[in-house]
């Protein structure tokens, strides 16, 4: 620990955002990094803790004490080592994680955690700037091959662990690029699409064999890979968006928010793409869904100059403040505000839509929401009741489905195998091997664990590597 | 083995090897040697006199054991031997043994006649067999069984025997060979009972399992007015066990030993080591006989006495022996004349010395003398009478001598020796004894051409660092963590100390952990508890030492001309890597005196963890062999490990190769050297150390200093290596003094450690005679643990490529070390508390108890399969009675904050549950209620070493008053709260100045022995009879026999407490490796108690990381009633384990005293209420299922739990509970639980009439005088009285003399301990030790006698350790007092005219004047307070301790009577306001001191010095602490400030 009294001496101050009239003129980054100095400062408010629950928080357990020290000490490139240990993409999590590590933070008790994810997205971000990470070439090679199915943050973490144990690694990709919804569902405004290019160089050049558009178990069947591969990883990611099925929902105008994002995506890459053109100028934009996806509709949104810009949550309006001894160091359920919603935006809670309404034309012209209300029942249960007459609408050109994903995608790859499903049609696997129900076939990622964060998709990948590293060789070294 | 017989042999953890004793010793002897019987009634009368300081057990007829040595009583036998048929010759010309024999007339035929056979061959004359006359109707039933015949055996001079010498050394190979003949070689029916108590031409021994008032009626001799002597030697034991040992009472056949060896297995080992290379002129051939010399397994006093027989028949004196066994304190000492010195380093190299608190007593018939331990651990006291009578004692006055009579009164001080020659007829003090010894050979010139220092060697060339990589790999080979580079190596390399950490251990022992623990992490270390004290080892540096020999020692046996052996030399045993080469070189420097030889103790990886054994087998075979070819130094070194070589842990070969050069006899042939890259933790070094290395070279640590380098805080590498070094050194030094060891030399070799999870075979062959209770791992794993790391090391896992292992053992990690309190624990625990919710309570305690996946401790490995018939729920007892059972830990009102000390308190109080003061005091607003009804008080008030707040008031406001022995952290260690957290607050609630750091004394100063807590007990009980009297204890292999010793010393609860346990702040090294889990403690504990009768009549507790229901019922289930919890407690009231209560920054509130921190306390007293609800609820059920009704029922059953079937873990397969579980067979009408309560027997105390003749007075009436006569059996004087003050005045008291109590005579110990305000005791006589224990405003005069001959400021007048711990109050004392004067005071004003040793030790507050010399190390951690001391000579400062104190002449007192109106402080009878300016007015204050002195003693010193006054004034020296001026100075510069805004701030200490 750098300095044991740092907390009590040293406010937080964490990243800040260029202006809202500077960035949403563009689709670049805005988030203004900490000055070094900054950066020491805030590191030393890190008080080491004997338990350090931001170190169980984080769900690639980040060694966060050992690094915030280090960046005091001003020794950046062991803090890159230290991070990389556990963390095979720092750079994205340190841009799009929403830190659970910084609310599981002792100094959170008081509402002024450390600042993580700054301090762990500087260490990485000086890293490739000094160019200390390069690829690390296996010291022999295994005479064993693996293809991992699904190119996002489990199948790119899977597969660099997986290559660094000296296995020969395919990763098919069915998109044109690597990434998965890094790519293709968050913004280029909240992360640069080019640190990816950077990180999937370096696994190529640690000997990772990239497949682009190959979508298995449609272009290429999954059978073919089990004959070839001796272990199959299926990292393909959750994306069956969940569907509101009211009248009006095949309106013309009314998309799933991937449809949106995507495009929007491709089209500020210069990547082509097939479908018409999803845009907001000058419209009256409706999300659903008050969550990331959501939020990240309406960022686009704004730099599409939409008119107006609406988002509606089910939920009801959650507290501005968690009861902190109740639940810290557990990630609190409270209103958190996007910088997307910052740029413009009218938010509801308790409200759902019932039907789309034409113009006429077959275009939506707006939604009939009504307001709903929340209470327990007997049984502990929450459930949700319509306000009766409080109906209104909300003129819309474009709405936006940003209510998640149920699970993954069971036509093509899933179906052909036959693979098991749990409950809520996630592949069957367990978190200790990630084994399918199929001999050699593993899971991990979203399309093992149903939607969820980058930084899960991460560990998932690294661990489900162990396990394969196991099975293939009998016994592993690679880190859970 | 031979256990002495009496003693049960080994069952369940019991083990009789752990049997401690202390006792009342004394002498009387006639200095020009002439016989009388009187002198032997006077001699029993002694020990009547001193039969409080010995204990009776649950048979009260049978105590401890007493006996008497005499000088052969000649007439009597010669006639009683006529009688028999045999005629007696000369006295000198025959001996008398004095026999224990079996009581079967076969055996013990058998016995005399193998006795007769060895007698014959040795070539001298038996004489004939007498039976002694005894009366066996005064023993206690329990002794009868065991009581031998006693018999006497004569033996004449042989005639090929001329000298009397001889004939003494015959009379010893004889006695020998007996004993072994008979205990070797015949059944054990035969021996059982065989002892020979004496054989001698000039000493008898009479002794046994008798009450010392009845040895005279047993031993019809001693009452027979025919038997003379003009000396007697009698001791009192007092022994922790009941059981009967007729041959363990005392004396021995040369001594009476009251104290405790605690090196005695490094001594036994060293002497059996010695076997090849002693040699004797005048025992010559008869030596080979004697083997093996000590008999192990008897008591080490009795081990003691054997060694000093050998060096007596080898040549020695007694006197010269016993300084070579007992040296003085050398080698720190510049006092030291360069002669004496000399001498004792000269025999530093001959022998170790004998460790530990000691007050021997010896005689060989012509003459008696005593020797103190260098610390002076034990009282002795001995007056000198004007006919030629010399009377020494633990105690004064413990015979009748009129005053007029005795021109003489003083002490022996530590490391001194007194002996009275009778042949000569006159007293030889130390000085002169000493002198001439040290005079009689040319020591110096021994040493000089033969003594060499590795430092003045020639320099030599160490190999350079290896690059980072290697550096890199060989650490990880070690095991080395991330947390051994950034908590220990950099810490130690940057500041020189061992690292301090906080909150306890919660990790599971290393035979229960997944990682690859390091061998060192199986050895506990052990530390000293109740019979024995810890040191300290920086306030009483002067008596440590860290000089080591490296190499052959010279033969034992050859006092006259030895110079010719070359000695090697280290100032202390860590090694750079420049003095190793410098070794491993010294053929070619030192002309060739020395042949060095490092034996690799790798082998190649490629044979595996199979192959160490045979590695291990050739490394000793090689050892032995080097040796046979005259090599006399081995370095065992592992520098050797690569890809391809793996070392045996270097602790293993050390241990091992030591072993087996001791089993061949060889190994005082050699010195033992290791060069490893695997210690680097201090206990690591300490473990090489106590396993037989002299020295040792850490080269990978230092190694790894220098691959930090960039980050040393601009340290030289050379400087950073050395802090380093030093770092370990102060670290070993601090182990050594947890068990009372003060020497390297004497450490070295004897293996203080306990094992955990080692088993029998593996410690039997390589750690013999260690202690191991649950067995555990052995070879095989150990080398496989091995081989994971170096196979870690130099393959391919991609996470160590670049870092090492994180470790986290300190620190919760994931893939490191498994934790108790997790994230998970510790939140769910806190939501469940705080939302009132049962069901996740109950996912917490899921969560703890998974012990079935992992088990983190023993008892997860337990299978709880109850009685086998379940009860319904509603009939098992209520949460509200299991609550009753269950107490918070002690932790200080200054360790943590009020509100988190408040809030434990509330909420034990409404569960009807205690909580615990700890040791900082407790306000008296605590006891009345809080602004909403709510009891604050704590129920259980601690008493620890620095006795901060203990006050008569404190006391009698407690249910259960707690002392603590030991703390689970940190046994065997003082504690310091440091200044930054001693606010105004805190200060005032410990009698202490704000901002000035406080140190709690690793010892009670009071407490050295067994007798001296059963004294401390009868002082508490005293001052509250109503108030439990509790004593913690920590534990560790024979806890069990010290929790039965505290038992007997009338203690109504005992504390056994897990390794564990929490702690503010404490050296890692003593979190992470002293003391044992509770769960093995407890068991011993409830074994040895029940095994002792002793169970019914003390409530057992047990704490150190208990955590839920199931832990609570294993606990009962193991033996306790009650139960302890203070870490959950914590936790369920907020604390997140940030374990930096050491630094002030707890952001919860709980562990600080900033005041910003504290508003965060999160807790409330319903989260600790509703955990302790929930774990009892969860009790109920688990009770339900077991079929226990009662937690009374559950209590000692741990034959309802067996060990776990199926074992999950690969080093699990070898533990074994067997002896753990062992359910002890309770005789009928034997309780297994408390139910019974002690007999204190306060109704003899003489308060019982002061109270009488003071009721009227306490109750408002006038004041009243009380006439009395003292005598030392009166104890606790006053006490009692007090707290009846106390309780109805609380701490204001009465007015002045309201009671004065006039008396005559000597008293017992604690005169007027926490004697209240309005008390004055005035005594003309004496006193014994521990006048003013704790003293709380009253006042004591001691003078001499008005008879007495005496001039009074030369002869003693008070014992040791007067004034501990006292708050206010006026003590004056007409003489000089014993060592520890004023120890801890933090109020007290007291005049004395002189004092021994280490006076104002400790010292936070009050005035002290001394009007004469003091001892050395006066003012040690002194940090408050002020004294005066006349410095006649000028000598004072060379025995003052400077460390923390100036010293300053006194002021003119023009200047001090400018300040007007600050004169009437003095009259307020002590009460000296400190925030009166202690910086100045010096000469005023000092001035009305002596004049009240003169006032209450008519003191001649103080008349001659106040009419001298302006001459004299000058001679005064002022002792100011530096802290505490500058405190000072910063109060009064912040109250002028105040004043000045118009703020009143109250400061002070009232």
């Amino acid at each position: 620990m750098g300095k044991p009294t740092g907390f009590l001496e040293i406010d937080r101050h964490d990243r800040s955002y260029q202006p809202v009239n500077e960035r949403v003129g563009n689709y670049d980054e805005f988030v203004v990094a900490l000055k070094d100095d900054e950066l020491t400062n805030q590191a030393s408010r890190c008080m080491d803790c004997g338990i350090p629950f931001c170190h169980n928080g984080c769900p690639v357990m980040n060694i966060i004490p050992e690094f915030n020290d280090l960046v005091y000490r001003d020794d950046y490139k062991r803090a890159s080592e230290i991070l990389h240990s556990t963390n095979n993409f720092p750079e994205f999590t340190g841009r799009i994680c929403p830190a659970p590590c910084e609310a599981s933070c002792t100094l959170n008790l008081t509402d002024h955690p450390v600042t993580i994810k700054s301090i762990e997205c500087a260490i990485v971000d000086r890293a490739w700037a000094e160019g200390w990470l390069k690829p690390k070439k296996p010291k022999s090679r295994t005479d064993k091959a693996v293809a991992v199915v699904g190119a996002g943050p489990a199948g790119m973490a899977c597969a660099q662990q997986l290559a660094r144990a000296g296995h020969s690694v395919t990763l098919y990709e069915k998109n044109a690029k690597a990434g998965g919804l890094l790519r293709y569902g968050i913004p280029d405004f909240k992360m640069a699409k080019s640190l990816i290019d950077r990180r999937m160089a370096q696994l190529q050049g640690e000997g990772v064999e990239f497949k682009p558009n190959t979508a298995i178990g449609i272009n290429k069947p999954a059978k073919a890979l089990l004959e070839k591969f001796d272990a199959v990883v299926l990292t393909g990611g959750a994306e069956q968006p969940r569907d509101l099925a009211v009248p009006g929902r095949d309106l013309a105008g009314v998309h799933f928010a991937m449809e949106f994002l995507g495009q929007s995506n491709r089209r500020v890459s210069g990547e082509k793409y097939d479908e018409a053109d999803i845009l907001t100028t000058d419209m009256n934009v409706l999300v659903i869904g008050g969550g990331d996806t959501g939020s990240d509709c309406v960022g686009t949104s704004v730099r599409q100059n939409a008119k107006a810009i609406t988002q509606i949550e089910i939920m009801p309006k959650p507290p501005e403040k968690e009861d902190k001894l109740k639940i810290w160091p557990d990630w609190p359920n409270k209103l958190r505000t996007s910088s997307s919603h910052e740029e413009g935006c009218e938010r509801m809670w308790e409200v759902t839509a019932k039907e789309f309404i034409s113009d006429g034309n077959g275009n939506v012209k707006s939604a009939r929401c009504v307001k709903v209300e929340w209470t327990m029942a007997d049984n502990g249960q929450w459930q949700m009741a319509e306000v009766a007459g409080s109906e209104f609408e909300i003129p819309c050109d474009r709405v936006f489905l940003a209510m998640g994903f149920v699970h993954p995608v069971h036509e093509g790859m899933i179906a052909e195998l036959g693979l098991e499903k749990d409950g809520r049609g996630n592949v069957a696997g367990n978190m200790e091997d990630y084994k399918t129900s199929m001999k050699k076939v593993f899971s991990a990622g979203d399309m093992r664990r149903g939607q969820s964060l980058v930084v899960w998709a991460i560990r998932e990948g690294r661990q489900a590597a162990r396990s394969v590293d196991e099975y293939l060789m009998g016994s592993t070294q690679l880190p859970r | 083995m031979t256990i002495a017989c009496g003693l049960p042999p080994r069952q369940g953890l019991y083990n009789p090897e752990n049997e401690h004793d202390n006792c009342g010793v004394g002498f009387i002897c006639n200095i020009k040697n002439k016989q009388s019987h009187d002198i032997i009634k006077k001699g029993l009368q002694i020990l009547v006199n001193l039969d409080h300081r010995g204990a009776v057990g649950a048979d009260p007829l049978a105590g401890d054991g007493a006996g008497i040595i005499i000088q052969i009583p000649h007439k009597l036998l010669a006639e009683e031997c006529s009688k028999l048929g045999f005629d007696l010759p000369e006295p000198g010309d025959y001996a008398v043994g004095q026999v224990f024999l079996p009581q079967d007339n076969a055996a013990r035929a058998r016995c005399e006649k193998a006795f007769e056979t060895v007698i014959e061959r040795e070539g001298q004359v038996l004489l004939g067999w007498r039976d002694v006359p005894v009366d066996n109707s005064c023993l206690g039933e329990s002794v009868k069984a065991d009581e031998p015949v006693v018999r006497q055996i004569f033996i004449g001079r042989g005639e090929g025997t001329p000298l009397r010498g001889a004939f003494e050394r015959k009379l010893f190979v004889i006695r020998k060979q007996a004993h072994h003949a008979i205990w070797d070689e015949t059944p054990e029916d035969d021996h059982a009972n065989f002892y020979t108590c004496s054989l001698s031409t000039h000493t008898i021994v009479y002794k046994g399992m008798v009450l010392s008032g009845n040895l005279a009626v047993y031993y019809k001799d001693l009452a027979d007015e025919r038997a003379q002597s003009a000396l007697a030697l009698a001791h009192q034991r007092f022994s922790t066990n009941t059981f009967p040992s007729w041959e363990l009472a005392q004396p021995f056949r040369y001594l009476c030993h009251n104290g405790e060896i605690n090196t005695v297995r490094g001594n036994i080992n060293w002497m059996a080591a010695r076997k090849n290379s002693m040699r004797s002129e005048v025992l010559g051939k008869d030596l080979d006989k004697l083997w093996p010399l000590i008999g192990d397994g008897a008591s080490d006093s009795a081990t003691f006495d054997n060694a000093l027989e050998l060096l007596v028949a080898g040549g020695y004196s007694l006197a010269h022996a016993m300084m070579m066994m007992i040296p003085e304190a050398w080698d720190n000492n510049p006092l030291m004349d360069p002669k004496r010195r000399a001498f004792y380093e000269y025999h530093a190299a001959l022998m170790e010395p004998w460790d530990g608190p000691a007050a021997v007593c010896f005689t060989d018939g012509r003459q008696i003398g005593a020797t103190l331990d260098r610390n002076g651990l034990r009282p002795a006291r001995y007056i000198v009478t004007d006919d030629d009578h010399v009377i020494m004692g633990s105690e004064v006055g413990v015979l009748d001598i009129p005053e007029s009579k005795i021109i003489k009164k003083w002490r022996l001080q530590p490391g001194k020796m007194f002996m009275i020659d009778l042949e000569q007829g006159r007293i030889i003090d130390d000085e002169e004894l000493k002198n001439s010894l040290s005079d009689s050979k040319p020591y110096q010139k021994w040493l000089d051409a033969t003594q060499i220092r590795v430092s003045e060697l020639p320099d030599d060339v160490a190999p350079m660092s290896p690059d980072h990589e290697t550096i890199l790999d060989m650490q990880q080979a070690f095991g080395y963590t991330q947390e051994d580079t950034k908590h220990f190596i950099l810490p130690m390399a940057t500041t020189g100390q061992d690292p301090i950490g906080s909150m306890g251990r919660d990790t599971p022992i290393a035979v229960l952990s997944d990682k690859p623990k390091m061998l060192y992490d199986y050895f506990k270390q052990n530390f000293a508890q109740v019979t024995n004290p810890p040191i300290d080892p920086i306030r009483e540096e002067l008596v440590m030492s860290l000089v080591s020999l490296i190499g052959p020692r010279p033969n034992l046996l050859d006092p006259d001309h030895a110079g010719g052996q070359k000695r090697l030399e280290v100032r202390q045993p860590v090694l750079t890597n420049l003095e190793l080469e410098k070794i491993r070189h010294i053929e070619n420097h030192v002309d060739n005196a020395f042949r060095t030889y490092t034996l690799d103790i790798t082998y190649r990886a490629e044979n595996g963890a199979a192959g160490m054994e045979a590695a291990l087998e050739k490394l000793f075979a090689k050892a032995e062999q080097v040796v046979n070819e005259g090599h006399n130094i081995i370095i065992l070194s592992d520098r050797g490990v690569d890809g391809e070589h793996v070392a045996i842990p270097a602790l293993l070969a050390t241990a091992g190769v030591h072993h087996h050069l001791i089993r061949a006899g060889l190994r005082t042939d050699v010195g033992l050297v290791v060069e490893t890259g695997e210690a680097r933790r201090v206990h690591d070094f300490c473990l090489l150390a106590g396993y037989g290395a002299e020295a040792f070279n850490p080269y990978l640590a230092l190694e790894t200093i220098a691959d930090l380098e960039g980050e040393l805080d601009g340290l030289s590498l050379d400087e950073a290596q050395a802090r380093y070094i030093k770092g370990v050194s102060k670290g070993m030094l601090k182990v050594f003094s947890k068990m009372g060891i003060s020497t390297f030399q004497s450490y070295c070799g004897a293996q203080i450690f306990d094992a955990v999870g080692l088993n029998d075979d593996f410690i039997a062959r390589f750690f013999t005679k260690t202690a191991s209770q649950i067995g555990g791992i052995g070879l095989d794993e150990v080398a496989s643990e091995t081989i994971k790391r170096h196979s870690d090391a130099f393959g391919t896992n991609p996470l160590l490529q670049k870092h090492l292992e994180v470790g986290g053992e300190l620190a919760w990690r994931h893939r490191g070390e498994t934790h108790a309190w997790t994230p998970e624990t510790i939140a769910s625990l806190q939501h469940a508390v705080r939302k009132g919710d049962r069901d996740e309570y109950r996912r917490y305690e899921a969560a703890m108890n998974r012990h079935d996946k992992k088990a983190m401790y023993l008892r997860g490995l337990f299978e709880l399969k109850g009685t086998g018939k379940p009860v319904a729920l509603d009939e098992v007892e209520s949460v509200d009675k299991i609550c009753k059972r269950f107490a918070t830990g002690a932790m200080s009102f200054g360790s943590i904050s009020w509100e988190a000390h408040t809030n434990l308190a509330i909420a034990m109080n409404q569960l009807g549950g205690k909580s615990n003061t700890g040791e900082g005091g407790e306000e008296a607003v605590r006891y009345e209620p809080g602004p909403g009804g709510e009891n604050l008080r704590s129920a259980i008030k601690q008493v620890a070493s620095g006795r901060f707040g203990v006050t008569a008031e404190y006391l009698v406001n407690a249910d259960d008053i707690q002392i603590k022995m030991a703390q689970g952290a940190k046994p065997g260690e003082g504690g310091q709260l440091p200044g930054h957290k001693v606010n105004e607050w805190i200060a005032r609630v410990r009698h202490s100045t704000p901002g000035v750091g406080l140190i709690s004394p690793p010892p009670h100063h009071d407490i050295y022995s067994i007798e001296d807590l059963a004294q401390l007990i009868h002082d508490l009980k005293n001052i509250n009879p109503s108030a439990r009297i509790s004593v913690k204890l920590v534990s560790e292999v024979g806890v069990g026999t010290v929790a039965a010793g505290v038992s007997k010393a009338h203690a109504d609860h005992v504390t056994i407490s897990g390794f564990d346990g929490g702690t503010g702040a404490s050296p890692l090294t003593s979190t992470m490796h002293a003391g044992s889990p509770w769960e093995i403690g407890l068991a011993e504990t409830h074994q040895t108690l029940v095994m002792n009768r002793l169970r019914g009549r003390i409530c057992v507790q047990v704490d150190g990381g208990l955590r839920t229901a199931r832990d609570v019922v294993v606990g009962a289930l193991l033996g306790a009633d009650e139960f302890g919890f203070a870490t959950a407690a914590l936790i369920a009231q907020g604390c997140l384990m940030m374990r930096k209560c050491h630094l002030n920054t707890c952001p919860v509130g709980i562990a600080t005293q900033n005041e910003k921190l504290r508003k965060l306390f999160p807790g409330e007293p319903a989260h600790v209420v509703n955990y302790f609800t929930f774990l009892a609820e969860e009790m109920r059920k688990i009770m339900a299922e077991l079929g226990f009704r009662t937690v009374e029922e559950m209590i000692g059953r741990s034959d309802c739990m067996e060990m776990k079937p199926a074992i999950s873990h690969w080093k699990e397969q070898g533990l074994d509970f067997t002896r753990l579980l062992t359910k002890p067979v309770a005789g009928p009408g034997v309780a297994v639980f408390n139910s019974e309560t002690q007999d204190h027997g306060l109704e003899k105390a003489l308060d019982n009439d002061f109270i009488k003749q003071a009721r009227a007075t306490i109750d408002g009436g006038k004041p009243v005088r009380i006439n009395a006569k003292f005598v030392n059996v009166n104890r606790t004087i006053g006490t009692m009285l007090s707290g009846e003050i106390a309780k109805k005045y609380g701490k204001a008291g009465m007015s002045d003399d309201s009671i004065y109590i006039d008396a005559i005579g000597t008293a017992g110990q604690s005169l007027g301990a926490w004697a209240s305000p309005g008390m004055t005791i005035d005594l003309k006589g004496d006193a014994n030790d521990y006048v003013g224990k704790g003293l709380a405003g009253g006042r004591i005069i001691i003078r001499p006698a008005d008879e007495s001959p005496l001039k009074a400021e030369d002869n003693i007048i008070v014992g040791n350790t007067c004034l501990y711990g006292a708050t206010s109050g006026e003590a004056y004392f007409r003489g000089v007092a014993g060592e520890r004067f004023c120890v801890r005071n933090s109020g007290a004003s007291a005049v004395v005219e002189g004092v021994g040793d280490h006076g104002c030790e400790y010292m936070t507050g009050g005035i002290v004047v001394v009007l004469g010399d003091t001892g050395r190390n006066f003012a040690a951690g002194m940090s408050g307070g002020v004294a005066y001391v006349f410095d006649a000579n000028g000598t004072f400062e060379a025995h003052c301790n400077m460390a923390q104190v100036e010293l300053e002449p006194i002021a003119a007192e023009e200047e001090a009577m400018q300040a007007a109106g600050q004169g009437g402080d003095l009259e307020a009878h002590g009460m000296v306001d400190i925030s009166h300016d202690m910086t100045r007015y010096d000469a005023e204050r000092l001035r009305g001191l002596i004049e009240k002195h003169y006032h209450y003693t008519a003191s001649s010193r103080a008349k001659e010095i106040l009419d001298n006054w302006d001459e004299m004034r000058g001679k005064f020296v002022k002792v100011m602490p530096v802290e505490y001026r500058r405190a000072l100075l910063e109060m009064q510069a912040k109250t002028s400030v105040a004043e000045h805004e118009g703020v009143v701030t109250s400061v002070g200490g009232q």
